[in-house]
C-alpha cells in the first residue's frame, strides 16, 4: 500500500504549487504511467484519506492512465504496449527493454473553484 | 469558467531529487550501490549473508543497510558475515524510501562508518514486489531476486519491479528438481517484461553463483561512479 506514500507526496506538492490565497481546489488531475507501479483504485482511496483535514479535502482525484512506450530497434520507432506484461514491438515482435514513457507520476494540472471573489480576474 | 491551474510537476520530485544526491555522494566515494527487491521469503537475506562473507574473505570492503517493518533480526543474520551492517525498520511501511536511506547513512557515519572506504553497499528493501518499484534510492544497480519456489509466471504478474532491475537473481537453485520448478516458462517471463538483465542462478545453501553475484557487484562501482560524475561535471 505505498500508494499511500504517494497520496501524502502529491498532497504536498500541490500546497506547494499554490499560493495561500487561492480559490478551493476542485479537481487535481495526474497521469500514472503503466510502469509507474501504482494501482489508480489504491490511490483514489489513499488520496480521500490522506487529504481529509486538509485544504483538499473536498478536491477529486482525476487519474489518466497513460501507456507504456518503448523503441523497436527494428521499426526504429517508438510503440504503446497494451499493458506491461510483455515488452516486443507491437509490429514485429522485437523484445525491447527502452522504455521511452509509462513511468510517469505527473500531475498534470488543477482546476480551482469557480469562486465568486475571483469572477473579475477571469475572462 | 473554473480556472485551470498547470503543473506538470512529478508527485516522487522531492525523492526523486533526493535519490540523485544520494547518487552524487555514492559516485564521489566511489561506492557501488545495490538495491535488492524480491517478495518476502525469496531468499534475499541468506545469499546476501553468502555474499557478503565471500566479499569480506577476500578482503573487499562491503557493508549492508537492511530494511523490515519491524525486527532487526536481518541485521543479525548479515552481521555474521563480518561486514557492518544496519537495521531500517520501517514501522510497517511496505517499502524504503530515499530520505530513509540518506538519515541512515547520515546517523552511521556519526558513528564511525564511512561511505567512502566502502567498495560496495547493498541495501536490502522490504520484502514486496509492488511498492518499492517506484521509489528511486540512489542505487547504481538495481537487483530482483525470484525463487524456483515461487510461480514461474511471477515476473509478468509484477511487471514493474522485474522490469526495473539492473540484474535477475533466480534463487534456491538447488531445489528446482524437487519443485519441478519449469525453468523454460520462467525464462521467458523474465524475458517477456525485461529482455536486457543478466540472470544469475544462485543457491546460497550450496554456494552456487556467489561470485558471480559479487563480481556483477564489484563491477558496477567503477562504470557507476564514471556514469554518474560524468552526468554532473558534462
Amino acid at each position: 500500500m505505498h500508494e499511500l506514500s504517494v497520496a501524502h507526496a502529491l498532497i504536498t506538492s500541490v500546497q506547494e504549487s499554490l499560493t495561500d490565497s487561492h480559490a478551493p481546489v476542485r479537481e487535481v488531475h495526474l497521469t500514472v504511467g503503466m510502469l509507474s507501479g501504482v494501482v489508480p483504485e489504491a490511490l483514489t482511496f489513499a488520496y480521500e484519506v490522506a487529504a481529509a483535514d486538509t485544504a483538499l479535502a473536498d478536491s477529486v482525484l482525476v487519474i489518466h492512465r497513460s501507456p507504456i512506450v518503448i523503441f523497436c530497434p527494428t521499426c526504429a520507432t517508438t510503440c504503446a504496449l497494451p499493458d506491461a506484461t510483455a515488452f516486443f514491438c507491437v509490429n514485429c515482435g522485437t523484445p525491447s527493454g527502452d522504455v521511452r514513457s509509462g513511468k510517469e507520476l505527473t500531475i498534470t494540472h488543477l482546476v480551482l473553484d469557480d469562486e465568486p471573489a475571483l469572477a473579475g480576474e477571469r475572462g | 469558467m473554473n480556472e485551470i491551474v498547470n503543473l506538470e510537476k512529478n508527485v516522487l520530485e522531492k525523492n526523486d531529487l533526493l535519490a540523485q544526491n544520494l547518487r552524487n555522494s555514492f559516485a564521489e566515494a566511489q561506492v557501488a550501490v545495490s538495491n535488492w527487491v524480491s517478495s518476502p521469503g525469496t531468499g534475499k537475506t541468506e545469499l546476501l549473508q553468502a555474499v557478503l562473507t565471500r566479499a569480506i574473505e577476500q578482503g573487499i570492503s562491503a557493508a549492508a543497510l537492511v530494511g523490515d517493518c519491524a525486527t532487526d533480526n536481518d541485521a543479525k543474520r548479515l552481521a555474521q558475515s563480518g561486514a557492518p551492517v544496519r537495521q531500517i525498520v520501517t514501522e510497517g511501511m511496505c517499502h524504503l524510501e530515499a530520505d530513509m536511506i540518506a538519515g541512515h547513512l547520515s546517523d552511521w557515519t556519526e558513528t564511525g562508518w564511512s561511505l567512502t572506504t566502502t567498495d560496495f553497499l547493498v541495501i536490502e528493501n522490504v520484502g514486496n514486489l509492488v511498492c518499492p518499484s517506484g521509489f528511486d534510492l540512489g542505487e547504481g544497480l538495481r537487483v530482483a531476486l525470484l525463487s524456483v519456489t515461487e510461480g514461474e509466471d511471477k515476473p509478468v504478474k509484477y511487471p514493474q519491479i522485474f522490469h526495473s532491475a539492473d540484474i535477475i537473481i533466480v534463487t534456491k537453485i538447488d531445489l528446482a528438481a524437487a519443485v519441478e520448478w519449469d525453468v523454460d516458462r520462467a525464462y521467458e517471463a523474465l524475458r517477456a517484461v525485461n529482455p536486457d538483465a543478466p540472470i544469475i542462478e544462485t543457491s546460497a545453501r550450496r554456494g552456487l553463483g556467489i561470485d558471480e553475484v559479487l563480481a556483477h557487484l564489484i563491477a558496477a562501482a567503477p562504470a557507476t561512479a564514471r556514469q554518474f560524475i560524468g552526468q554532473e561535471t558534462p
